[in-house]
C-alpha cells in the first residue's frame, strides 16, 4: 500500500481493516501522531485521549478478529467528536470557559452509538463557543485555522471538526448544524457534511443551543462516509421528546441514485445578490454535471427566503437565552471566586464564564422574549418561519431536491468578519433548513482560487438517502472531495517510513 | 400573557437601546456588565435590532406561530423508576457540596 | 365603608405519581438529600425532558371528576427565572395551552349550603427543590430531590368571599384529589399547598381591588388565619388612605401575621415561551375515555346514593364520604344482608372510628374488615346481641382477625335474651324478691325501674334484652 493510512477515506479504512491490510491499533497510532504533530498548527482538537483511544483501538482489533459482537463498517476507524457532545472519558467544554475542565455524568447517545458501532474516539474538536458562530473565532481555547489557508477561518460552529478531517488528523468527526454550522465549515473546508432532519439524531446530551434547531451530523470527505456515520447515529432515543421513531435505512447501501428523472429545484434567491461570483460560477457547474448527468433543472422561487437570517437571529438566541440559563455556577461548570451573595454568584460566573458572542446572543434573546417585545419579535420570527418552511412545502410538490451555493463567499480571512451582522449573513444560505427542520448537505464542488467551494442540497424530510444518493453521483464524476490542502498534502517522511516498517 | 413590561414599541418604529435597556436586560440574564460594555452592547444589540427589523414588514396576518419543525406530537413515557441514586457521581462534578447538599451564598427569602 | 373580600386561589397538587413528570428519578418522599435525581432534574448540559404518561393521565382525570375542559391540545412552555433551587433557571409549565380548562366545582360549605366556585383552568407544571436555611453559616444548601416532581396547579376564579369559603374549598378540592387518587393530600410533607390572591373593595363594586399573593400555605388553618389577617391588613391600609401595594406575601405562623416576601422573582417578566424540547401533546378521545373507565366513582355520587338507597342522613353521608376508603367501607358492610344503613353508619361513625383514632390506624390498615364488621351489625339488627354487648364483640373481633361474629357470641354465649317467658320468669323472680321496691314503684317512684333492671341484667348476666326487658318490666309493674 503506498498510500498513507490517513489518506484514506472511512468506507477505505473500513475496507483495510476488514481485510487485514492494517490494524485499529495501527491506524490509531497513525492518526495520534498526525494530531500530535499538526494539531499546534491548526488548534482543532481541545482534548486528545491517547490511552483511552488505544484501548478502544485494541477492541476493535478483536472484535475484527471474530471476538464479541461481529464488527460493523465503523469498527476500527478513528474519529472526534465536537467538544458539544458529553462523553464520559474526555472534558466537554463547548468550546467556554463556562465548561473548562467539565466532565459530564453522562455521555451522548450519538457519542455512545458510535462507540458501540466500533469507532475509536481520538479526541474533542474546538467550536464556536455554545456552537454559536460562523468561523471558530469565539472558542475560549482560541481560534481554529483553516487547512487550506492557514490564515482563513475554517467556519464554524464545527470548526474543529471540519479542520481536523480536511487535514486528515481523522477520516471523519461529528459536528453540529443549528444555522449552517456543520455545512458552512464543511464547505469552506471542501469536505462533505449533512445536517438531518429535525428528530433524525437524538440530541440526549448535546449541548443544546437551540433546541428546535439543533441537530448533530457526521462530516467527513465523501457522502458515503457520512452515509456509513448517520445510519450509526441516527434512530429513535427515548430520552430525547423530539426524536423520531422513523426508522433508519441502510443509506450507505442506497447510493448509487440514478439521477434520470431527479428534479432539483434551484431558487433564484440563492443566487441573488450578496453571492460572490466564483461561488456562484462553482455552483453553476455543479449543477450542469448533475444535469448531464441526466437530472432537470428547476426554476423554483422561495420567497421568504431573504427573511431567514431575521427570523433565526430571533429565534436561536431566544431559545438559547432559555437554555443557557442553567449555567449558574450552582451545581457544576465555572463559578466565580468568593461569590459575595447568591446575585454575585449568578452575575460574575456568568459574566466571567461566557465570551462576548454568547453574552450577545443572550441578550438579544432575553430582550426578544421580554415582555412587552414578545409579539413584536419571537412570535413574528415564528410566523415568518411558518411561511418559509411554507414555501419550501410548495417547491417540493415541483422538485425531488433543492440545491444552490452553501455559503456567499470561500473562506474569509481571520478577524475579517468583526462586524456581528457581517458574521451573521454567512449564514444566509443556511438559516432556512435549520428553521424548517429539513435534511441539508454541503459537498465540495469547486474552488475559488486556493479555496474550496460547497454545493448546498436541502431535502425533504427524512429524504437524507436521496442527497446522499445525488453528491455520491457527483463524487463518482469529480474529484473535488479527493483534494488535500497542499500543507497536509503528502505524508511526511516518519509517516512513510513508521508504515514500511510495520509493514515489514 | 405576560405580567409586567413597557409598552410595545409603536408600528414602524425602529426600537433603539441605550445602556439602561442593556442593563435591564443583562439583569434578566443575571450577566453583570460594566457602563463600557452595556454601551457597546447596546450599539451590538441595536445593530442586531435594525437586521431583524425588516420582518416587521412581512404579511404574518392568520399566520400559526411554528415553535416546533415538521408536525411532531409528543410521546409520554411510562411511570417506572429507572434512575438509582448517583448523588455521589454527580455531585463530583460541584463547584460547593455538603452533606449531599448543593452550597451556594446564603438566600433570604 | 363596607367592604368585600375577593379571593382566589391558586393550589399546587403534587400529582402520586412514581416517576417525575420529566424523568424517571423517584417521587418517594424524605430520602436523602440528592439521591433521588437524575441528570434532567440536576438540568445539566445536554439533558432533556420525557413526559410522564401518568401525570398527564391523572390531570385529564382532575378534569373528568370535575367537569372541567379537557384541553385535547395541550402545550408546555417555559418560565424563566432565576433561583438557586431551579436547576435549569426555567421551570417547565403550561401557559396558553393547559391541559384543563375551564369549569365549576360546588363546595359543600357544612351547614347545608353550597357555593359555585369557578375552576379557570388546571396545567401541569414541575416542582422546584428545596432550599435548606438555616444548617450553615452564610450558606444555602440546596436539595434538588422534589425538582421534577409533577404538580397539578388548579386555578380558581376569585369567587371566594371569606376565609372560610377558602378553607371550605380547599378541604373540598383537597378530598377530591385524594378520592381519585392523584394526590395524597399530605400537606405536611408538601403534596397540597395554596397560594391566595385577596383583595378587597367596596361593597357593590364590580372592578376588583389590587391583590397580594400569599403563597405556599400547607394546612387549612395557616390558610384561614392568613386570609383573615391579610384582610384586615389591606383594610386598615385603605382606610388609614394608604394603597395596597401588589406583591407576594408569606404567612408567619409564629408571628400570625404575612409579611412581603424578598423578591424572589423580582421583575416578574418570566418571557414564557413554548418548550422547543416538547412537541404539542394531542391527546384524543380515547385517551379520555381510558381515563374515565380508571376513574372510580365520584363523591357526590357515593353520597346520594348512600342518602337515597341506604338512608342515611345528609351529615351521615358526608363524613363517610369525605374519603373514597370510608365509603368502600360501609358500601362493602352493606352488601351484607341484615344491615341497615343508618346501622351501619353509625358503627362505622362511632366504634370503628375511634378505634382508628386511638390506634391511628387508616381505615385501610384496619384488622376489623367491613365484611366481619358487618356480620356483627346483622347480628345487633336481628336482636342476637344486644348493642352494648356487640361493643365488647367488638373488641375481640378487632384484637383477633380470626374469629368471627357468630363464633365469638356462641363460644361466649353472649346471645341476649328476648325470648319473652323467659324474661317474665326472670322478671317475676326479681320483683317478688323485692317487693318492698315494687311497692314504692307502683307508689310513684319512677326512677326504681333502674334499680329493677340492673338486678334483672345480674340476673341475666347481662344478656337480657333491653328492650324487650324494659317493655315486660313495665308490664309488670304496671299490674297491680
Amino acid at each position: 500500500m503506498s498510500a498513507a493510512l490517513h489518506e484514506m477515506t472511512l468506507a477505505m479504512q473500513a475496507r483495510a481493516l476488514a481485510g487485514g491490510a492494517c490494524s485499529a491499533v495501527e491506524l490509531a497510532e497513525h492518526h495520534l501522531a498526525r494530531v500530535e504533530r499538526l494539531n499546534g498548527t491548526l488548534n482543532a482538537l481541545l482534548a486528545v485521549g491517547a490511552d483511552e483511544a488505544l484501548a478502544a483501538a485494541r477492541d476493535a482489533d478483536a472484535r475484527l478478529a471474530g471476538k464479541g459482537e461481529a464488527p460493523g463498517p465503523l469498527t476500527g476507524v478513528p474519529i472526534v467528536h465536537k467538544d458539544i457532545f458529553c462523553t464520559s472519558a474526555l472534558p466537554t467544554t463547548c468550546g467556554s470557559r463556562m465548561l473548562d475542565g467539565y466532565v459530564s455524568p453522562f455521555e451522548a447517545t450519538v457519542v455512545k452509538r458510535l462507540r458501540e458501532a466500533g469507532t475509536v474516539l481520538l479526541g474533542k474538536a474546538n467550536m464556536d463557543e455554545f456552537a454559536m458562530g460562523s468561523s471558530n473565532e469565539n472558542s475560549f481555547f482560541g481560534p481554529v485555522a483553516n487547512p487550506w489557508d492557514t490564515s482563513c477561518v475554517p467556519g464554524g460552529s464545527s470548526g474543529g471538526s471540519a479542520a481536523a478531517v480536511a487535514a486528515r488528523l481523522v477520516p471523519a468527526a461529528t459536528g453540529t448544524d443549528t444555522g449552517g454550522s456543520i455545512r458552512q465549515p464543511a464547505a469552506f473546508c471542501g469536505l462533505t457534511g449533512l445536517k438531518p432532519t429535525y428528530g433524525r439524531v437524538s440530541r440526549h446530551g448535546m449541548i443544546a443551543f437551540a433546541s428546535s434547531l439543533d441537530q448533530g451530523g457526521p462530516l467527513a470527505r465523501t457522502a458515503e462516509d457520512c452515509a456509513h456515520l448517520l445510519r450509526a447515529m441516527a434512530g429513535f432515543d427515548p430520552h430525547d421528546a423530539t426524536s423520531s421513531t422513523r426508522e433508519v435505512p441502510d443509506y450507505a447501501a442506497h447510493l448509487e441514485l440514478p439521477l434520470a428523472g431527479l428534479r432539483i429545484g434551484v431558487p433564484r434567491e440563492f443566487f441573488a445578490e450578496g453571492l460572490d461570483t466564483t461561488v456562484g460560477d462553482a455552483v453553476h457547474a455543479a449543477l450542469g454535471e448533475l444535469e448531464r448527468g441526466g437530472a432537470t433543472l428547476v426554476d423554483v422561487s422561495l420567497p421568504h427566503q431573504r427573511h431567514g437570517i431575521a427570523a433565526y437571529y430571533i429565534v436561536a438566541p431566544a431559545e438559547a437565552s432559555s437554555n443557557l440559563s442553567r449555567f449558574d455556577g450552582v451545581r457544576f461548570g465555572y463559578r466565580c471566586d468568593d461569590p459575595a451573595d447568591m446575585e454575585d454568584l449568578y452575575e460574575r460566573s456568568r459574566t466571567e464564564g461566557f465570551g462576548p458572542e454568547v453574552k450577545r446572543r443572550i441578550l438579544i434573546g432575553t430582550y426578544a422574549l421580554s415582555a412587552g417585545y414578545y409579539d413584536a419579535y419571537y412570535r413574528k420570527a415564528m410566523q415568518v418561519r411558518r411561511l418559509i418552511s411554507d414555501d419550501f412545502a410548495r417547491a417540493f410538490t415541483e422538485v425531488d431536491v433543492i440545491a444552490g451555493p452553501t455559503t456567499p463567499t470561500p473562506a474569509f480571512a481571520h478577524g475579517a468578519m468583526d462586524d456581528p451582522i457581517a458574521m451573521y449573513l454567512n449564514d444566509l444560505y443556511t438559516v432556512s433548513a435549520s428553521l424548517c427542520g429539513l435534511p441539508a448537505m454541503s459537498l465540495p464542488c469547486g474552488f475559488a482560487g486556493a479555496l474550496p467551494v460547497g454545493l448546498q442540497l436541502i431535502g425533504q424530510p427524512f429524504d437524507e438517502g436521496r442527497l446522499l444518493g445525488v453528491a455520491h453521483r457527483l463524487q463518482a464524476s469529480s474529484d473535488w472531495h479527493e483534494r488535500v490542502p497542499e500543507a497536509f498534502e503528502r505524508a511526511s517522511d516518519t509517516e512513510r517510513q513508521g508504515e514500511e516498517r510495520a509493514r515489514s | 400573557m405576560l405580567d409586567s413590561g413597557a409598552d410595545p414599541p409603536p408600528d414602524g418604529a425602529p426600537v433603539a437601546l441605550d445602556s439602561d435597556d442593556v442593563k435591564a436586560i443583562a439583569h434578566l440574564a443575571r450577566i453583570g456588565l460594566d457602563e463600557d460594555s452595556r454601551r457597546r452592547l447596546a450599539a451590538d444589540l441595536n445593530t442586531v435590532l435594525e437586521l431583524v427589523a425588516e420582518l416587521e414588514s412581512v404579511d404574518t396576518s392568520g399566520v400559526e406561530p411554528m415553535a416546533h419543525p415538521l408536525e411532531a406530537t409528543l410521546r409520554l413515557r411510562d411511570d417506572i423508576v429507572t434512575e438509582r441514586d448517583r448523588c455521589v457521581a454527580l455531585q463530583a462534578i460541584a463547584p460547593e457540596v455538603e452533606g449531599g447538599y448543593f452550597l451556594v451564598p446564603r438566600v433570604i427569602e | 365603608m363596607s367592604w368585600e373580600t375577593v379571593i382566589g386561589l391558586e393550589i399546587h397538587a403534587q400529582l402520586a405519581t412514581r416517576s417525575k413528570i420529566f424523568s424517571g428519578a423517584s417521587t418517594a418522599f424524605g430520602a436523602e438529600p440528592n439521591t433521588q435525581v437524575s441528570v434532567v432534574d440536576l438540568g445539566l448540559p445536554g439533558a432533556l425532558p420525557v413526559v410522564n404518561g401518568e401525570a398527564v393521565r391523572m390531570a385529564v382525570a382532575f378534569a373528568l371528576a370535575t367537569g372541567a375542559e379537557i384541553g385535547l391540545h395541550s402545550a408546555f412552555a417555559r418560565k424563566n427565572y432565576f433561583y438557586p433551587d431551579l436547576p435549569k433557571g426555567y421551570q417547565i409549565s403550561q401557559m396558553s395551552y393547559p391541559i384543563v380548562g375551564s369549569g365549576e366545582i360546588e363546595v359543600p360549605l357544612g351547614d347545608g349550603r353550597t357555593k359555585r366556585v369557578g375552576l379557570t383552568r388546571a396545567h401541569l407544571e414541575e416542582d422546584a427543590g428545596k432550599s435548606v436555611h438555616d444548617a450553615w453559616p452564610g450558606a444555602t444548601g440546596i436539595d434538588l430531590n422534589r425538582a421534577g416532581t409533577p404538580l397539578l396547579e388548579i386555578v380558581s376564579e376569585p369567587d371566594m368571599r371569606s376565609a372560610s369559603e377558602a378553607v371550605a374549598y380547599a378541604r373540598h378540592v383537597h378530598a377530591l384529589v385524594r378520592w381519585i387518587g392523584i394526590c395524597d393530600g399530605n400537606m405536611q410533607e408538601g403534596s397540597f399547598r395554596c397560594d391566595a390572591n385577596v383583595s378587597v373593595r367596596e361593597r357593590g363594586s364590580n372592578t376588583l381591588g389590587t391583590r397580594t399573593e400569599i403563597k405556599n400555605l400547607n394546612s387549612f388553618r395557616f390558610l384561614e388565619r392568613a386570609v383573615d389577617f391579610e384582610v384586615e391588613r389591606q383594610i386598615d391600609l385603605l382606610e388609614s388612605g394608604g394603597a395596597v401595594v401588589q406583591e407576594t406575601r408569606l404567612y408567619d405562623p409564629e408571628r400570625d401575621e404575612t409579611r412581603a416576601m424578598r423578591s424572589k422573582e423580582e421583575a416578574n417578566d418570566y418571557r414564557y415561551f413554548p418548550d422547543p424540547d416538547l412537541p404539542p401533546l394531542r391527546i384524543d378521545e380515547s385517551f379520555v375515555a381510558s381515563v374515565r373507565e380508571r376513574l372510580p366513582e365520584l363523591p357526590a355520587v357515593r353520597r346520594a346514593r348512600l342518602i337515597e338507597a341506604h338512608g342515611l342522613t345528609d351529615e351521615e353521608a358526608t363524613a363517610l364520604t369525605r374519603e373514597r376508603a370510608f365509603a368502600e367501607y360501609v358500601e362493602t358492610m352493606l352488601e351484607t344482608p341484615g344491615v341497615s344503613g343508618r346501622a351501619a353508619a353509625n358503627w362505622v361513625l362511632g366504634e370503628l372510628f375511634a378505634q382508628l383514632n386511638r390506634e391511628g390506624t387508616a381505615i385501610g390498615n384496619a384488622p376489623l374488615g367491613p365484611a366481619r364488621l358487618a356480620a356483627l351489625v346483622a347480628r345487633v339488627e336481628d336482636g342476637t346481641v344486644s348493642n352494648r354487648t356487640a361493643k365488647d364483640v367488638f373488641e375481640t373481633l378487632w384484637n383477633d382477625p380470626s374469629s368471627s361474629a357468630d363464633d365469638v357470641i356462641e363460644r361466649e354465649g353472649l346471645r341476649q335474651i328476648s325470648d319473652g317467658s323467659e324474661l317474665e320468669g326472670m322478671i317475676d323472680e326479681v320483683l317478688a324478691a323485692h317487693p318492698a321496691q315494687v311497692a314504692d314503684y307502683r307508689a310513684g317512684k319512677e326512677k326504681l325501674l333502674g334499680f329493677f333492671v340492673g338486678q334483672l341484667m345480674k340476673a341475666s348476666g347481662g344478656k337480657a334484652n333491653p328492650g324487650e326487658l324494659n317493655r315486660l318490666l313495665r308490664e309488670r309493674l304496671g299490674r297491680g
